[in-house]
């Protein structure tokens, strides 16, 4: 008998039908959202992104 | 010397009141009418209600503020308008009735050059028989949000919850909207994720069962029609994400849902489709309907004219086009530019007051009839920015007459930045960092997804945490007028 294969990020896919009709980050794309090096890149890009969007509003 | 007379001291009032006081000088006299004394930094109230924050860090005493920004300053709510006058004068004025300490319950009146109604919303708990306790407060059943002391108890509550988990016992979370009608969804998903977030770090997201209740007819939706945005090389809808989101944290959902009856641990639903169901909770979290806070208004003869001054839910009608018409025909340009009242051109509205020509998300209801879609979102940032434009208009009316330029803050050529919560926490917090431009989709000018997807963006991270943290502090500090404070952004 083959092995399991466990994917954490994954399990939650089986809850339901509609739960498997998304998509869910994986492992990588996860620890990005708490990366601190990248995550201080995007909080530059982001504050660019809204300073932006408030001047427009203005 | 003129008086400008500001109704509501919360995010649209406080700016309308504050820019106008510094704009105008001693010359002109600007007053301020709101029956709390202290402000309140409503979107942190969140933390405050997963126990991350003191009500104290949230809010801060007015009365010294405008002492010091030299605003005249009634802790008292409005109760009526007679924008003509009475019959021995033609002087418009306010009835107010003052809630303060030491002169609850007695009425006065105030003169007025200008008016602005920056009142917010009504928590209209009672319009779901067991959401209200009757007498228009929030009922036992539930808890809420919505202000600094509704959200220590929820905050007392979920620690109760806690507990109980951590002695073994299963708990059922149910967090959502608490009528068809409702607004705000925004906070109830940052509710619903900071309680995540503070379960795993309490070490019983095990022994949570937790359910999101919403009147969106998709997830995503947030009152906006949903949003779009340019992620990996594809355009795509706010819906992929947000369910990424409930399927990735373990939350299920029951969306299109008219919450009709909200009993000791059980609510009561109806769908989309017509049918009704039941969903059981041991806490729960349901944001009320909003409405206006019931003004009335008064011609001179006395007569009661509150039909003509505000729409049917009691909010104040501005420039906007109202006449109703069908989904396929609304358009950006629906929605008001100025702010300012049809017929009483002293007499304007900001933030939440004012009355929107119509919802932004698509209309929907049950076969039964009852209408199951959000109301339209006038988040913080809209808010600050309309009442920052409304002060301009009513400071060049007064320095430069009635002919003056009226500015103009229309929500569909605005933008909003909005971060929401996913869990407070220095190096593992996370919030949804999103901008929206326009708020209200224009698809004549955006044909496709009514949006700039250039500018309409979204992403969770820590930096968003970040942002949001730093968010709060800003805008305590601007609304405390501290130095500089004209430089920080609505
Ligand atoms: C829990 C929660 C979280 C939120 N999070 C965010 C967020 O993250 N970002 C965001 O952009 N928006 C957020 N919002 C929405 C934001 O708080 C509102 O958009 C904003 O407060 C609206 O401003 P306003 O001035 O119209 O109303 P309010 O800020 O509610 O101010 C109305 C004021 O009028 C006063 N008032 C009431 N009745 C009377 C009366 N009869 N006479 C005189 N004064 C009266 C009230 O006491 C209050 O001071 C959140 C809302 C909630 C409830």
């Amino acid at each position: 008998m083959s092995e399991k294969k466990i994917v954490e990020e994954e399990l939650n896919f089986q809850r339901d039908f509609k739960s498997a009709l998304t998509m869910v980050p994986g492992k990588f794309a996860k620890s990005m959202r708490t990366c601190v090096i990248w995550q201080f890149i995007r909080f530059l890009a982001i504050n660019i992104k809204m300073i932006i969007v408030v001047g427009k509003s203005h | 010397m003129a008086r400008l007379v500001v109704l509501g001291g919360g995010v649209a009032g406080h700016t309308t009141a504050t820019f106008a006081a510094k704009w105008l000088g001693s010359e002109h006299e600007v007053v301020v009418v709101t029956p709390n004394a202290k402000w309140n930094w409503i979107p942190s109230n969140i933390w405050v209600g997963v126990g991350q924050m003191k009500k104290e860090e949230v809010t801060f005493d007015l009365a010294p503020v405008y002492a010091k920004a030299g605003i005249t300053y009634y802790q008292a709510k409005a109760v009526s308008l007679n924008p003509e006058g009475s019959e021995s004068s033609d002087k418009p004025f306010v009835t107010i009735e003052y809630t303060s300490a030491d002169k609850a319950g007695q009425s006065e009146t105030i003169e007025y050059d200008y008016i602005v109604n920056a009142t917010g919303p009504k928590l209209n708990f009672d319009a779901t028989p067991g959401l209200g306790d009757g007498n228009g407060q929030m009922g036992n059943n539930t808890v809420s949000v919505c202000t600094a002391d509704h959200a220590v108890h929820a905050s007392h509550k979920l620690a109760e919850a806690i507990e109980k988990m951590k002695g073994g016992t299963r708990q059922k979370f149910l967090i959502g909207t608490g009528h068809g009608m409702c607004t705000c969804q925004g906070a109830a998903f940052e509710y619903l994720f900071n309680i995540e977030h503070e379960l795993k770090k309490a070490g019983v997201r095990d022994m949570a069962d937790m359910k999101w209740i919403s009147n969106e007819s998709f997830l995503g939706d947030f009152g906006m029609g949903g949003l779009h945005m340019k992620v990996g090389g594809y355009v795509v809808s706010s819906k992929l994400f947000a369910e990424s989101l409930f399927v990735e944290r373990g939350v299920d959902w029951l969306i299109g849902a008219h919450t009709a009856k909200v009993e000791n641990g059980k609510v009561e639903y109806e769908l989309l489709d017509g049918s009704k169901g039941e969903e059981e909770f041991d806490f729960a979290m349901l944001i009320p309907p909003f409405a206006g806070v019931g003004l009335k208004a008064y011609d001179k003869t006395g007569e009661d004219i509150t039909n003509t001054v505000f729409n049917p839910a009691g909010f104040m009608k501005v420039d906007g086009n109202y006449t109703p018409k069908p989904y396929a025909e609304w358009k950006a340009s629906d929605w008001p530019r100025t702010y300012q009242n049809p017929i009483y051109s002293n007499m304007f509205a900001a933030g939440i007051a004012f009355a929107p020509p119509h919802i932004i998300s698509k209309p929907m209801s049950s076969p039964n009839g009852t209408p199951i879609n959000p109301t339209p979102p006038r988040t913080g940032m809209p808010s600050g920015i309309i009442g920052k434009a409304v002060a301009h208009s009513v400071c060049d009316l007064i320095t430069k007459g009635d002919n003056a330029h009226l500015h103009e803050a229309s929500m569909a050529e605005m933008g909003a930045a909005c971060v929401a919560s996913a869990g407070k926490g220095v190096f593992d917090g996370t919030a949804a960092a999103m901008t929206v431009y326009p708020v209200v989709p224009d698809f004549e000018k955006y044909p496709g997804t009514g949006r700039d997807t250039d500018y309409t963006f979204g992403e969770i991270g820590l930096a968003g945490h970040w942002i949001k943290h730093i968010l709060h502090f800003l805008f305590i500090y601007k609304a405390k007028l501290n130095p500089g404070w004209t430089l920080i952004p609505e």
